[in-house]
């Protein structure tokens, strides 16, 4: 018997049943429509968290105080955070110690109201250098960024963010040159950094930059800085600089224990692996309580095929009567449960896809239907189809064709 | 031509032998067309599943076109079906919501026979079975059951077999038809030369063959030639 036969034979089997066809693939249509989408939500989700964080730079390590300790404090932890021990002096020190470090941004930052012509707000102020729009990823939409010019002469010039720009001179305007009070300091506005879009962590936004140090001396009136951020040359050497930069910081500081150190250096690739590891986890869970459904529309497969086996069982006395083997009939069930399943794969992977795109559309939720993920949907229904078929396809084939031209 | 040799079978069900056949013998030439004849029970639809290669016997020796195919198993019994036997059914056992071309070809689907050749087969099968040919393409299932037989027959003569097997042809049919489908097996008989065998409990339509073979209690009783012959009164013409 030729494939082509196999094919017509099915098709005439299921074609005479659409409804209990129809109703038979359900199962394996929302299962395997449940799995990609899953899949789709899952990869999503977590690319648009790698995205984000990625966008706050690339090859990032950043340095931030850790707990207070030592003598000021006694033995209670001001809690990580807390230490105001990094100073400006130890970004200068990475910066010619560390060679492996591309660019070194330090930053203080902290939220003050902030008010322009009739409005005000109340936002994260940045005081930085004329590194940081190169190490955490910032472009300038409009005028200039800080430049290594305004640090010096400790100029009052402030770059907003575009969310600062909306709340304080409304959507698109370009209010380069008109000043802002920050702190009954007045700045005069020199740049608008282009967005970053608000997912993820924080609104990257909503944010105004200022020379380090005005801020310093005009906002703060310290000379700590809250965050020291690194650019690496590459992925490969971040976990080095990761450990030069605390041995470095820790001889600076006088620790000899790493374990009391008043600073922690957070690698971005950590980040990263563990935010991944949150999402994989996730999708995992979610596929396999939609594989649970596929499992149970293979089961409704089995029942059908059996079924059919029983009603059918005249048919198959007559087309062993004139010369089917066992293989022929086995073939033709097994062919008509993977047709099924199939079909079922190729209708729940369209469904999967639009509900990933309603998802994305109406939730807001990135998704992602990929390649390998239809791949696996496409063999996983090829596979149920094969298995669940398999038993009552063996039935069919056992059938002895005297009693099967006798069943009434 | 076939030839049975001392053909015994014996089902048993539950430690309780039932000797169904016992010691049958006889020959079918070529050619020839020969009606067996018994009541229910008398072991005919047991010798019919055994000359149709269905069964086999649990002893003596079935020879078919001189080959012994009473030891062969299930698969090689269906290839022996496919290529030397036709069967014609009491329920005709058409395929439903299939056309008439296609039921008449199913056989030559499992030998794997290429599409055109096993339409014309089976067109060729048609017009011996006389049936008409408008109706070609209709789905077995709209037609009646006089035709349904016809195009069973025409199932049973597309493979080119040495041997017909009709059990029951008419039973499912009123006299009327039933004149119908004797009529196809004389003329296939007469004008074609086919090798026919009918199974029947009717006298009325054993006397359709040349020869009958009465069996009773799995024994042959009788074996001649048909003195009143029979000859289906049926004006041809077409439906």
């Amino acid at each position: 018997m030729k494939i082509s036969d196999v094919l017509h034979e099915t098709y005439t089997a299921l074609s005479a049943n659409k409804a209990r066809s129809g109703l038979t693939i359900l199962g394996i249509v929302i299962g395997i429509g449940s799995v990609v989408a899953m899949i789709s939500i899952g990869q999503g989700a977590s690319g648009s968290i790698q995205a984000s964080i990625q966008s706050i730079g690339s090859n990032l390590v950043l340095v931030t105080p850790g707990f207070q300790r030592g003598a000021g404090a006694g033995p209670v932890s001001g809690g990580r955070g807390s230490a105001t021990t990094l100073k400006q002096e130890d970004a200068d020190a990475i910066q010619k110690e560390i060679t492996q470090a591309l660019a070194v941004a330090p930053e203080i930052s902290r939220r003050y109201q902030i008010t322009a012509k009739g409005t005000n707000t109340n936002t994260q102020v940045v005081g930085t250098v004329a590194q940081y729009p190169q190490v955490r990823n910032i472009q300038i939409d409009a005028g200039s960024f800080i430049s290594e010019q305004n640090v010096r002469s400790l100029s009052k010039v402030a770059v907003l963010g575009p969310t600062t720009r909306d709340d304080l001179f409304g959507e698109g305007s370009t209010p380069i040159g008109q000043s802002i009070r920050i702190n009954r300091v007045d700045f005069k506005i020199i740049g608008i950094t282009k967005s970053k879009g608000g997912t993820g962590f924080g609104n990257q936004d909503d944010v105004v930059f200022v020379p380090l140090s005005t801020a310093q001396r005009f906002l703060a009136g310290d000379t700590y800085v809250t965050t020291i951020s690194v650019q690496a040359a590459s992925p490969d050497v971040m976990a080095t600089i990761q450990q030069e930069i605390t041995d470095l910081l820790l001889q600076r500081h006088n620790i000899s224990n790493p374990q009391l150190a008043d600073f922690q250096v957070l690698n971005q690739q950590d980040i990263v692996q563990t935010a991944s590891a949150v999402t994989n986890t996730m999708t995992i869970l979610l596929a396999s309580i939609a594989g649970i459904s596929l499992v149970v529309g293979g089961i409704g497969i089995m029942n059908m095929m059996l079924t059919t086996v029983t009603e059918r069982t005249r048919e198959i006395g007559l087309r062993k009567a004139i010369g089917a083997k066992r293989r022929d009939i086995s073939l033709q069930f097994l062919s008509e449960a993977v047709m099924l399943t199939f079909f079922g794969g190729f209708v729940g992977i369209a469904l999967g896809w639009i509900i990933s795109l309603l998802v994305t559309q109406f939730a807001g939720i990135a998704t992602s239907v990929s390649v390998s993920s239809v791949a696996l949907a496409f063999g996983v229904s090829a596979a149920i189809g094969i298995i669940f078929g398999y038993y009552p396809a063996r039935r069919a084939a056992s059938l002895n064709p005297i009693d099967a031209l006798r069943y009434e | 031509m076939i030839e049975c040799k001392h053909i015994h079978k014996v089902y048993k069900i539950e430690d309780i032998e039932t000797q169904a056949l016992k010691d049958i013998s006889f020959v079918v030439k070529d050619g020839e067309f020969v009606a067996i004849m018994g009541p229910s029970g008398s072991g005919k639809s047991t010798l019919m599943h055994i000359i149709g290669c269905l069964d086999t016997p649990t002893s003596g020796e079935y020879l078919l076109d001189g080959k012994d195919v009473s030891k062969l198993s299930d698969d090689e019994l269906a290839d022996i079906r496919m290529q030397k036997i036709g069967f014609v059914f009491q329920s005709f056992n058409l395929l439903p919501r299939t056309s008439v071309l296609r039921n008449v070809m199913l056989p030559l689907v499992y030998a794997g026979v290429p599409d055109t050749e096993r339409t014309k087969a089976a067109e060729a099968a048609l017009r011996a079975s006389a049936f008409p040919e408008g109706f070609w393409n209709h789905h077995s299932n709209q037609l009646s059951g006089g035709m349904m037989q016809r195009v069973a027959i025409a199932r049973a003569l597309v493979n080119n077999p040495t041997l017909v097997l009709a059990d029951e042809p008419t039973g499912n049919l009123d006299t009327k038809t039933g004149e119908i489908v004797l009529d196809t097996f004389q003329r296939l008989h007469k004008e074609h030369g086919r090798t026919i065998v009918l199974i029947t409990h009717e006298p009325y339509v054993a006397e359709h063959a040349e020869r009958v073979i009465h069996i009773r209690d799995g024994m042959i009783v009788e074996d001649g030639k048909v003195k009143n012959r029979r000859i289906a009164n049926h004006q041809r013409k077409e439906v």
